[in-house]
Formats: structure tokens, sequence, C-alpha cells
């Protein structure tokens, strides 16, 4: 995330006049409330039956279902993301910078049109001749889909400003590259990778459009946390499914806490004490 | 010794060496020196085995390690920026070498306190480099290279990025190191007072190409060519001659040979006084006499004064002085 | 050697299998039987409807997420004041926040026993509630770049500006906004992707009343729901042209930073 404490306090020529301070402020805080703030309260407050509503055995069941797939995506995109960010960045070759553009098309693409596609190639008259449909593969594949620019978006940079005189500074000294990958170039990219990872994760969670196509929401089998709120509403189950979306918000939060602290932590050896 | 033989290094259309033959003797301290671009980094950097020559070949030790990749050819190198491992402890850092040949634990850390206390950084161990400062930070970086005791040690541009007192300091102490530990050592630098003031021997390159090798009194004193007298200390332009300042001798009466010159300035620079003079035609020279002898000649803005050319030592011609060193 | 083009080629089939063939059949199944049928479902009433209203609640979300933008990257980065904390944590919310659960939260505000159920005009299973669904989820993005470039560009400028008699107004003007522009203007391509690709929260809150208050996506799915295949597929194209436009832009516009 790149928004951070640290502000740089304009000296006084340059400092906004009073009003506009408050204008401006108010007006932050005024849109917040409406577009966000207000909304998740109506949410918390609507919870009610919170303990009934988050232990029903579907629930629970979509719940682990959603942790656990979107858990396994984020390893998954940890290992295939860094490759992926270490071939845009260390190697060379025809097309790269369509590939490079192309890392971005999950973030462009709306998640039931990434749904579509996948159902073209791995549905049940899907051009692949596997059929994914109805299954937790499926749902696996749809969030392997929306998840793939993060990790290689968060390690990208980094690896881009990381000097290879350290690398060759290792191998002067004697190290093989499996070596220097594994005590230079892995501890320099690991905070960025679990950022990564953290988003991923993140997303996978509260993924709604891309799975409710290829899943089928079978309850206790491929129905998502997403998807099972959508059908407390659809059920006029106000409470039951603002008590779920109330567990999701949380993680939410939880994950932002992470990535802000992993931050912090990639920077500590940058910073002189 | 190194040796280096016919290298020739391209990067797509510029040649960066040029069929450079450079020979190291065993426990000299020599200078790479020459200006940007003129290929001093890529040499040494073939050295280490961190860049492929496109032609020629490297032997380290009486071995040939042109094929040999940067690990197997017990080299020490040692970055302009450090290249510090900004994830690992300073003691780490210097331990790196070692860690990675899995020694014993117990020697590695007599071997890291031995070396910090070698290069004056002993108690700053568990510190991270961004908490050094420059010096401090090319010291570890030293030590960092020693730990595994090279043959060769490489340095490019070692002092390149610090200010010019911390500068001043290295340069000597880098010297006084050298003394001590006696490794092989090249160092590369565009500075030629540092060239100067610590190598045994100077190899002056120049658009990929070797101009001259020698110590720092024959390229003073017997400079190959025009481009070695200006590189290289001072020069000035005596009818139509490039020469040292003070190879023009000054006295106060006319003699053969000697041209009649106006005193334009004088700077007086500790023991040694410059004289900024203009012959009859407009054509200015410098001159450069003692403090001694610019009292005897009473010198003074305005005098007139006579010029002559008095070389102290001849220039050699350019076969002469490119002979490998033994 | 061999590890470097292993790992590139085994890159490559990830992105081919999860990525390139997906959306490429999703094109080549659109146009299988020509341009015409394909023309034609994205050529209905309702299909046009559903074009337009994406195009208008985005007409809308983005200015005013743009706006909010850059005073809320002026606040973080120029002002000291408590709980920004708390202000960065609300803004990146909607980057991790399940889209059904920012529907959700918008029903319940404005459903009849909500907290603002009794509005005089309407606003659930309508075009406010989409907008604001909307605005939610595509809130960060100006924000978040704009931030760091204001954060390097430093007082400066504007403190030159301050010397040679520029008012406040005057300098953010002529010196902050132009600094910031190309920021901007990927931030605002970022909101519109967004904005236009919205799925599972406007779903929850517009009821999904075809000729009213479908977008393109939910048209897609509804098509979908109905067997109408081609319909999906064609106005999937459609969305995914517009990504790929996206795509293009994104990478003109790219900060230096983050670009191979």
């Amino acid at each position: 995330m790149a928004v951070d404490a640290a502000a740089v306090r304009a000296p006084a020529a340059v400092r906004t006049p009073r009003f506009a301070e408050v204008a401006g402020g108010g007006f932050i805080v005024g849109y917040l409330s409406l577009v966000v703030l207000l909304p998740l309260a109506a949410l918390a407050a609507e919870a009610g039956n919170f303990e009934h509503a988050v232990t029903n055995r579907e629930a629970v069941s979509a719940l682990k279902l959603t942790l656990g797939l979107a858990l396994a995506v984020a390893l998954v995109n940890a290992v295939v993301g860094t490759a992926t960010a270490w071939v845009l960045v260390r190697d060379d070759f025809r097309g790269k910078r369509i590939v490079n553009a192309v890392i971005d098309l999950p973030f462009a693409l709306p998640t039931i049109v990434a749904g579509l596609t996948l159902l073209a190639l791995y549905g049940p008259r899907g051009s692949s001749g596997i059929n994914l449909a109805y299954t937790r593969a499926g749902v696996l594949v749809a969030l392997l889909f929306v998840t793939l620019p993060f990790v290689v978006r968060t390690v990208q940079p980094v690896l881009l400003e990381l000097d290879t005189e350290m690398e060759e500074a290792a191998a002067s000294l004697g190290a093989r590259s499996t070596s220097i990958f594994r005590r230079i170039v892995f501890p320099n990219l690991l905070p960025a990778i679990l950022s990564g990872v953290a988003l991923a994760f993140a997303r996978a969670v509260g993924e709604f459009g891309a799975v409710v196509l290829i899943s089928g929401n079978l309850p206790f089998k491929t129905e998502m946390a997403s998807v099972y709120i959508y059908g407390r509403i659809q059920s006029n189950d106000a409470s039951g499914a603002a008590a779920l979306s109330l567990v999701l918000l949380l993680i939410s939060f939880a994950t932002l806490l992470l990535v802000g602290a992993l931050r912090r932590w990639a920077t500590r050896h940058d910073r002189q004490d | 010794m190194i040796s280096a033989r016919n290298v020739t290094k391209r990067f797509g259309e510029f040649v960066a060496l040029d069929d450079v033959s450079v020979n190291v003797p065993s426990g000299a301290l020599m200078a790479l020196l020459g200006p940007s671009g003129s290929g001093k980094s890529t040499l040494l950097r073939v050295i280490a085995g961190l860049e492929k020559p496109d032609a020629g070949d490297v032997f380290i030790s009486g071995r040939e390690a042109t094929q040999l990749r940067p690990q197997q050819r017990g080299v020490g190198f040692v970055f302009q920026h450090y290249a510090p491992f900004k994830h690992m402890t300073v003691a780490d850092n210097v331990a790196f070498g070692l860690t990675v040949r899995r020694r014993p634990k117990q020697e590695i850390r007599d071997r890291v306190h031995e070396l910090l206390e070698l290069v004056q950084l002993e108690g700053l161990g568990k510190r991270y480099p961004a908490q050094l400062s420059g010096g401090q930070r090319q010291r570890m970086a030293l030590a960092r290279a020693l730990a595994v005791e090279p043959e060769v040690l490489l340095l490019d541009e070692p002092f390149g990025a610090l200010d010019a007192r911390v500068r001043q300091e290295l340069r000597e102490w880098l010297r006084r190191l050298h003394d001590e530990v006696h490794v092989t050592t090249v160092f590369v630098t565009h500075d030629q007072e540092e060239a100067m003031q610590i190598a045994d021997h100077i190899v002056l390159v120049n658009h990929g190409r070797v101009e001259q090798i020698g110590t720092p009194q024959d390229l003073y004193e017997r400079p190959a060519n025009e481009f070695v007298l200006t590189f290289v200390g001072e020069a000035t332009k005596f009818r139509g001659d490039l020469v040292r300042p003070h190879d023009v001798v000054l006295g106060a009466l006319p003699e053969d040979g000697a041209e009649e010159a106006l005193v334009e300035r004088i700077a007086y620079l500790g023991f040694e006084v410059r004289v900024q003079l203009v012959l009859g035609d407009g054509e200015r020279f410098d001159a450069q006499i003692t403090h001694d002898e610019a009292e005897r000649l009473e010198l003074a803005r305005g005098q007139i004064i006579y010029a002559r050319l008095v070389r102290r030592a001849d220039v050699a011609t350019r076969d002469e002085l490119v002979r490998p060193l033994a | 050697m061999i590890a470097r083009i292993s790992l590139r080629v085994g890159v490559l089939v990830y992105l081919a299998a999860i990525l390139l063939v997906p959306v490429g059949l999703v094109f080549w199944r659109t146009f299988e039987h020509g341009v015409g049928p394909a023309w034609d479902a994205v050529t209905t009433p309702d299909a046009k409807h559903a074009f337009w209203l994406t195009l208008k609640i985005a007409a809308i979300a983005v200015p005013l997420n743009t706006v909010f933008g850059v005073l809320c990257a002026l606040a973080i980065v120029r002002h000291r004041f408590p709980g920004k904390g708390v202000l960065n944590a609300v803004v990146d919310l909607p980057l991790a926040l399940s889209p059904v659960v920012v529907g959700l939260s918008i029903v319940l505000l404005y459903s009849r026993d909500g907290w603002l159920g009794s509005l005089p005009f309407q606003v659930l299973f309508a075009t406010p509630a989409m907008v604001l669904a909307t605005i939610f989820v595509s809130l960060p993005f100006v924000v978040r770049e704009v931030v760091p470039v204001l954060r390097e560009i430093g007082t400066d400028q504007e403190e030159a500006a301050a010397t040679l008699g520029a008012g406040a107004f005057s300098t953010f003007r002529r010196v902050t906004l132009p600094a910031i522009r190309w920021a901007v203007a990927y931030g605002v391509i970022l909101t519109t992707a967004r904005a236009i690709g919205e799925y599972g929260a406007v779903r929850v809150v517009s009821g999904n009343i075809e000729g009213k208050t479908q977008t393109m996506t939910l048209l897609v799915q509804d098509s979908y729901d109905n067997y109408d295949i081609t319909g999906a597929y064609a106005a999937s194209v459609l969305l995914a042209m517009i990504a790929i436009a996206t795509l293009l832009l994104m990478t003109m516009f790219r900060p230096r930073e983050e670009s191979t």
C-alpha cells in the first residue's frame, strides 16, 4: 500500500489557508463517511444473533472452504508470482513487453467475464476437454485467475531495484547460484512476496463474480463465503448475511494491517537508528 | 601475480578494451588509471570473471583463469558502492565467504573478529550497513573480501563515493594495509593524484588501450606521449611543445635560446611558486620554480624575464615503455 | 542457461493456461459464426441500455473519486493530523473487501428499516445505489497513485512559487496539479476500469432489473442464466475489449518505477 503515515509539513510560505484546510478535511471525512463508514456501520449494527448465524453448518463450511482455497491460491501465487516477476525482470525475449502488460488483465477484466472465459475452456462444453464445473478445482482456477497480478506486481519493483552488485559480490566470495538466491536475493524479496501473498489472500477470500459461474455453488462442496452471503440476502436473512459479512470484513482489516506491518518490516534495514 | 593477455571486450558497437595486455607483479599495489569510459573498470571485471572477454586470456597465479567463474578465481572484489548485504549485520557480511564455505562457527567468529580489528571496525559487528558511514562501509567491504584470503584483491573506484577528506584518509589507510598484508592488489581510479600517491605501478588506459605502464615516477618524468603528459601531473605549452612547468627555467639575463616573457601572475603554493607568463606574441605558459629561485630573481608582476626549456628527463618512445614487467 | 529457458517456458505456459487461452477462446467463440450474430446481441435495446447505464455510472463515480483522491492525497502527504493511520486503512479497505459485503452494507443502510431508508427519492434498486456501490469499490486508486508522487516531488517547487508571489490556490493550480497530472491520469484509468467492471456489489444493490438497472456486467450474467450464450459472449467480448484498451493505456501511462 502506498499510503503511509509520514507527512512533509509545508513551511509557512506554502501553508494552505485555514478555511481551505477545514473545508477539505470536512469534505474528505464526509465523503468517506457517506460512501464507506456509514454502510459498514449499518452492517455491524445488523449483525444480530451473530453467534448462531456464524456457527450454522453451511456458513462454517463455506468459510472453511473459502479460507482453505484462499490460502492455497496465495501459496501458489507466492511461487508462480515470484517466478513470473523474475522472468519479467531478469530475462529477455520477444514479446516480453506484451506479457508484462497482460499480467494486469485480471485487474482490468470484470470478474464475471473472467468466470465466463474460464468456463469456455474448463466448463462442461469447454474446449480443453477438462470439465472443472461444480468442482473445487474449478473454484481454485478461478481464484488463480483473479489473483494472478498481486505477487508479480509487488515483487517486480523490488527485483528491479535490487543491486546486482550484491549478487556479484556474493559470487566473488565463492557462493554458487543457488546459494546466492537463497542467501542474498530471497531475503530481500521476502517482504514483497509476503505483501503480495496477503493481498492475493484477501482478494481470494472475497471473490464473487469469477467463482459464481464455474463453482455451481453447491453447499458444503463448492459454495464460497461470498456466495453464501448472497444466498442469505436472496432469502431475506439480512442478519445472517451481515454476520458472515462482518467476519469477512474483519479478515480484510486484519490483512491490511498485516501488509502495513510487512512494509515497515521490509524497510527496517534502510532506516538508520 | 595476474596476467591479462590481448583482452578485447565489446559492448555492442562500443569497444571497451582493445587488445589490452597487463602484468601485475606478485604483491604489488597497482593502479588502473584512466578517464571515464577508458575501459579500466571493464578490465578489472574481466580479471574478476564478472565479464567475459570477447578475446584474450587471464592468468591468475600462473593458472589459466579465463574459463573460470568468479567463484573459482580466488579474487576478492570491492565495489565502488560497497555492495553491502544490507539484510545482514556487519559481522555476517564479513563472515559471508567463510559461511558459504561451511567453515566451523568458532573459526568464523575468530576470523571475523580479527578482520574487524584489522579494518578498525571492532565493536560494530552487530550493526547493519545502513547504520555505518560511507568510509566504515567501505572498510567493511574490504574486510569481507579479505576474509577468504584471496590471492588477488581487486577494487573498483573504491573511494569514488566518499567525500574528499575521507577519501584521503582511506587512501593512505589502504597503502598501509597493503604494506601489512601484502596481497597482490589492483585498484581502478580516475584520480591521477590517488594513483600517483599510493600505487607501486600504474597502468594508464584511454579508449580501451594501454597508454603507458610504469612507476609513478616513470609516468611523471618520462611520459610516453602527449596524453600521459597531460593526464598525469601538470603540463604547459611552451613554444609549441607540451612540457612540465618545472622544465621551464627562468633567468634574469638573456641567454642563448631564451625567450623574453612578461610575468603576469605569481602564485605561492607552499614550497613551490607557479608563475604565469606571456611571450611577445601573446602566447601564455606556466613555469614552476622554488621559493629560493623566486627570491633570487626578485620576481614581481610586470617584470621582464627570460625563459628557457631545460628538460629534466626525455620523453621516451612508446615501445620502450609498454614492455611486460618481470 | 537451461534453467533460464525452462523458467521462462513454465511461466508462459501458466499464463497461457490460466489467462490467455480462456480469454482468447471467448473472442474465438464469439466471432466463430461471423460478426453478425455478435453485433445483433450487443445492439438489443436491453444491451444498449446496459451500455449507457454502465457509462453513466462511471461518469459520475470517476470524477468524484478523482476529486476525493487528490484532496485525500494532499491531506495525507502535506498535513499532520491524528488518525492518519485510520484514514489510510479506510481508504485501502475497498481493495481487500468482498464486493458482496460492500453491496450488503449499502442495502442495509438504505433499505426501508435502514438509517437512511426514508429519503425522498429512491436509492436502492435504482441508479443512486449502483453509483454508491461503484464509488465504494473504486475509491482507492487515485489516492494510491498520487501519494507517492506528491511525496517524491516535495515542497521545493511550491516554495519557489510562493517566493515568486503566488498565493496558495494559485500555487495549487499552476504548480501542484501539473506536477501530479500523470499520476492522476493513471489513477483515473484504474478507477474507470474498476467502475466499468464492477459486478458483485452492483448485483446486490440493483435488483438486476433488465432494461432498468442492469449494467453490462449484469447483462453478461443474466444472458448466461437465460441460456443466451451468444449474448453473454458478445457482451463479454465488448467488456474484454474495454479491458484491453485499459491495459494499453496502463502501459502507456505507467509510472516509471513499475515498468520493466
